[in-house]
């Protein structure tokens, strides 16, 4: 009986995870779905419910720092509380990515500007299954499925140079969509950006099973701007 | 979701005042604290501070010592403690102690000890207050072909559970427990905090410990407790114990619980 009570406290922070996960999970759908569908009202839903996600991380991490100051985690315990702490984080970040697509789709507005929909809906997609399945690995600690994810990276990665490919050769041919089509490099960047970030919950997986700090993929850092 | 505990509990010990003295010594100084029902309430602070002393007061222990003197009230349910008879209000205000210390007898007649002094006599009645006490103390599995056996042949975790077990089968409301698991061993201790945890469903608990990572662990209120320059002891802050571990208000419990003083 050693630890119940402890042991049902993590198990809560784990389901909290879980319900942020979907969280982000259904907004970057959405987002994806009302740019392609240029529905601003949703996109400016989208935006509002951002507030949602960032409350929600708070509460887990406040719900982390509680257990780690009243009840001196230790070894896996304290793997698992640390990695938590970073996945809410990561999470958080993807939930702006969201926002962020949110926020182009706004700013597009009715723009005619020719859009390679069926890759940018792959993207998201892809990077979507790839986060749901990386935090089922992540609450089971199934160090196989973490290790196995983050080759599917590759498939966004090729997505978003095709993107990118497209989106210049577009703006080369015709200078006057500058403007508008540089809102769509960061829509995809966003969409990039969100399966890496589940690289790093993948990280963090076999983090607390192995203890070991591991880089699993080769994708060079963040460029901002 | 997470924290559903932000409904301030009733009181059951509201503590207005409450000075102690030993002869010309002041022990406790102007406490004025309420106890919460059905909540483990932990105390505390450096040695000397009167944590012990404090807990005490609730079932009129200090009494037994002769040069103790009180002023203030203690109130238990609305009640002055000091209005009511000693024996009565010790039936409702259990205690037990940092080192186990079963009767040398039987386990069985270590629990119906109590309900016995307290008149009970028929021995069926007794044997269902002994197999519902220890149940509650987590004892009664380990325990149950050897109840004939001696209280003292026990590992000291299970005496202390059987310690709990005696406290609890003279139903109390509230349980004193004074650093009930600094005797034991890692393990015996969570389990002690396990069963701490499930007692205060019925019951209203208060626990003094030198271990702040037991206060931290086990409790859900947390009184801090310092000497003056006088070494009379008196409250600093109390709160819910997981704002005083991760953000006490006063400088001192900052201090006291990082491990920079005391």
């Amino acid at each position: 009986m050693a630890r119940e009570l402890f042991e049902r406290k993590i198990k809560q922070i784990q389901d909290e995870i879980l319900l942020l996960g979907s969280m982000v999970e259904q907004a970057t759908l959405d987002s994806v779905t009302s740019f392609k569908d240029r529905d601003i009202e949703t996109a400016k839903t989208l935006i509002e419910d951002d507030q949602n996600i960032n409350d929600k991380r708070f509460a887990i991490e406040n719900a982390i720092l509680i257990l780690l100051a009243t009840q001196q985690p230790l070894a896996h315990d304290l793997r698992l509380l640390a990695a938590m702490l970073l996945v809410a984080n990561e999470l958080e970040r993807m939930g702006d990515y969201a926002k962020g697509i949110a926020n182009n789709t706004i700013r597009l507005g009715i723009s005619d500007l020719p859009i390679p929909y069926r890759d940018i809906e792959k993207m998201g997609e892809l990077a979507v299954s790839m986060l749901h399945r990386s935090l089922s690995a992540f609450i089971n600690e199934d160090i196989n499925q973490a290790i196995a994810i983050p080759q599917e990276d590759d498939q966004v990665d090729a997505l978003f140079n095709k993107c990118y490919r497209t989106i210049v050769n577009g703006m080369i041919a015709n200078p006057a969509t500058i403007d508008d089509a540089s809102l769509l490099l960061w829509v995809v960047h966003n969409l990039e950006r969100l399966a890496d970030r589940v690289v790093n919950i993948c990280e963090r997986t076999v983090f607390i099973k192995s203890g070991e700090m591991m880089e699993m993929d080769g994708s060079e850092d963040e460029v901002e701007g | 979701m997470i924290d559903n505990n932000n409904v301030i509990p009733q009181t059951k010990i509201s503590v207005e005042n409450f000075n102690l003295f030993y002869g010309k010594f002041q022990a406790l100084d102007k406490i004025t604290i309420d106890i919460p029902v059905n909540q483990i309430t932990a105390i505390i602070g450096p040695s000397g501070c009167g944590k012990s002393t404090f807990i005490r007061s609730f079932n009129r222990m200090n009494e037994l010592i002769p040069s103790v003197r009180t002023e203030g009230h203690i109130i238990l349910d609305g009640k002055n403690i000091f209005d009511i008879d000693p024996v009565e209000l010790r039936k409702q205000v259990g205690m037990v102690f940092q080192r186990p210390n079963p009767f040398p007898k039987t386990i069985f007649e270590n629990i119906a000890f109590g309900p016995r002094a307290h008149g009970i006599r028929d021995h069926r009645i007794l044997e269902e207050i002994v197999e519902k006490s220890l149940r509650q103390a987590a004892l009664w599995d380990e325990v149950k072909d050897t109840l004939n056996k001696s209280g003292l042949a026990l590992s000291g975790g299970q005496q202390q559970r059987l310690c709990i077990a005696r406290a609890l089968a003279v139903e109390p409301e509230v349980i004193l427990m004074d650093e009930p698991a600094s005797a034991l061993d890692p393990i015996a201790t969570l389990k002690i905090e396990e069963l701490i945890e499930q007692l205060k469903e019925k019951y209203t608990i208060v626990i003094v410990t030198h271990n702040m990572q037991q206060a931290a662990r086990a409790s859900d209120f947390t009184l801090f407790f310092n000497m003056a320059e006088n070494r009379a002891g008196y409250l600093v802050e109390s709160g819910k114990t997981t704002d005083i571990f991760t953000n006490p208000k006063n400088e001192l419990t900052e201090q006291y619980i990082s491990g920079r003083f005391g």
